[in-house]
């Protein structure tokens, strides 16, 4: 269970294929649709894309809508900047990823599956389509009826957004929707839809390979299972990490730092920048869940220059569709510049603090809502270097 | 038929004339002038039969569908804060040095052009860029140089 003091490596998702993730589905197949889906509520799994929903509870959901055309995604879309876990499942485990779908497309009676992979990663699919076919003799082999196929996406972030990546496939802009309904009860093409992230399809075929009493024994009493970390910026050991759940920052730091950590961005630039004096929490707190992408920064780094980074970011990303982020992510960017410049006092900063709350309240998709986690917090914790 | 209306017409041929055809549809035309044209939309928007401003609509949504003319290799450079902090400017210099443009302009000899873009998902290999679909790592200028010296060759 819990171990607040050390890191603690687990070995699960990135292991090599001691049985075959094809057995994996196999196994489940044997097992029967309630049980599969018990099993993964036990095992406590949530979202890895970075929202945390209870996995099996989707699973559950989606098994219940009744429809001849159900479709499962795997949202291969991972624009967040410091995340790139799952560019490492595809390339380095994509049959676990393949046979997570197929168990998802067999427990809830989908027959169709699709990857959306982010145009960035187009030079993948070539390796991509080769472990489909080894999947396709798999699956005539088991009798299942269960496709996958490549979607690829065109350089949009937002399309990372489960709704806005479902506008994107029926050829629209990728402008989220409205929830409710949710892709569950109407998504792609107006059928139900289950939409998990490449790593959640991972862990869902180790769930199914180790059983929910092993999967759940790794971990904290909330968050459970391994967690892949991408790690980034100023560290001698930047890469992908699979780490258990429930370690302190400050143990992250000591192992991965490079001896002079200023600060530590955890969940990428929509998550929290977290100060030196702060490292003794938790890195993901109870209750919540992350992408897992860190960005280490080092004393030499000036924290306006990556606040700067992030606005600009958003504001290029945000889609414009809705005011409060369209309007809010442009006026914070100039802000911080007038701040900097001179040009408008330090306690406009503290505009910008509430204008950023405004957006949180008000915005209709996570990233209009997220962009006051790492502005506030390094406004907070870094405001001398953003009037000096 | 026109040279567009061909790809276009192979295109609907392959991928449907429904409207959820429109990206992979769109992302044909960029594999193979690596631009989309307004032209190119009217096209589109007759084979699919939508309107042409919703073909645009669409179209200028997406970073990886462009609507200005392209060389026939887009450089995309990482300027996402890892990249950043790596190094990204003296590359981007390099670039440009070499190839004698600014960021987002075109060679003369319609090769070569060079853009920025968000993260590529290279962050603990950077810094990082794409040329068309490739990745390039742990860019440094010499390599910058060696990589084009092999583009330009056509090595690659």
């Amino acid at each position: 269970m819990a171990n607040n003091n050390k890191l603690k490596r687990a070995d699960i998702i990135f292991s090599t294929y001691s049985v075959d993730p094809y057995d994996v589905l196999d196994m489940a197949m044997k097992k029967g649709k309630t049980d599969v889906i018990n099993e993964l509520i036990e095992s406590g799994l949530r979202g890895r894309g970075g929202a945390g929903f209870p996995t099996g509870l989707k699973w559950k959901f989606m098994a219940q809508e009744n429809n001849e055309e159900k479709y499962i995604i795997c949202n291969a879309d991972e624009g967040e900047p410091g995340t790139f876990k799952d560019r490492k499942l595809l390339v380095d485990v994509p049959r676990k990823v393949i046979s997570g779908m197929a168990i998802a497309g067999w427990a809830t009676n989908s027959k169709k599956g699709i990857i959306y992979l982010r145009a960035e990663y187009n030079n993948l699919i070539p390796a991509l389509e080769k472990e489909i076919e080894v999947f396709n003799k798999y699956a005539s082999k088991f009798d299942l009826d269960f496709s996958v196929n490549i979607y690829s996406g065109a350089g949009a972030y937002v399309c990372g957004e489960e709704t806005a990546l479902i506008e994107s496939m029926e050829g629209k802009r990728g402008e989220p929707r409205n929830k409710p309904p949710f892709p569950i009860q109407s998504g792609y093409l107006g059928k139900p839809t289950l939409v998990n992230n490449v790593e959640t399809f991972a862990a869902a075929s180790m769930v199914c390979r180790y059983g929910a009493k092993k999967y759940e024994s790794y971990g904290t009493s909330d968050q459970h299972g391994s967690k892949l970390f991408s790690l980034s910026g100023d560290s001698p050991k930047e890469g992908v990490h699979e780490l258990e759940l429930g370690m302190k920052i400050s143990d992250f730091v000591e192992e991965y730092g490079d001896g002079d950590t200023k600060a530590v961005q955890i969940g990428g630039v929509a998550g929290f920048c977290i100060p030196r004096k702060e490292f003794d929490q938790t890195i993901i707190g109870e209750g919540n869940t992350t992408g897992g992408a860190t960005m280490i920064f080092n004393s030499t780094r000036s924290m306006y220059n990556v606040i700067h980074n992030y606005l600009d970011f958003f504001a290029e990303e945000s889609c414009g569709q809705c005011t409060p982020c369209r309007v809010g992510t442009q006026q914070l960017l100039k802000g911080v510049e007038a701040v900097k410049a001179g040009n408008k006092p330090e306690s406009y900063l503290d505009d910008l603090v509430k204008l950023s709350k405004t957006m949180k309240l008000t915005s209709k998709c996570g990233l209009g809502q997220s962009v006051t986690n790492s502005f506030s917090s390094i406004v907070k914790n870094f405001r001398e270097e953003m009037i000096y | 038929m026109t040279k567009i209306e061909q790809l276009v017409n192979d295109l609907t041929g392959k991928y449907g004339k429904e409207r959820k055809s429109l990206m992979p549809i769109l992302q044909g035309i960029v594999k193979e002038k690596r631009y989309v044209d307004n032209t190119d939309m009217v096209h589109i928007a007759r084979a699919l039969d939508i309107s042409a401003a919703d073909v645009y609509g669409v179209a200028s949504f997406y970073s990886f569908i462009e609507n200005n003319e392209m060389g026939k290799y887009v450089i995309r450079i990482c300027k996402s804060i890892t990249c950043e902090m790596k190094g990204k400017h003296k590359i981007l210099k390099a670039l440009e040095e070499e190839l004698r443009i600014k960021l987002g302009e075109t060679t003369h000899n319609k090769r070569f052009t060079l853009l920025e873009t968000n993260c590529l998902g290279l962050c603990d290999v950077g810094p990082a860029m794409l040329i068309n679909e490739e990745p390039y790592t742990k860019l440094t200028p010499e390599k910058v140089h060696e990589i084009l010296v092999d583009y330009r060759n056509e090595v690659k």
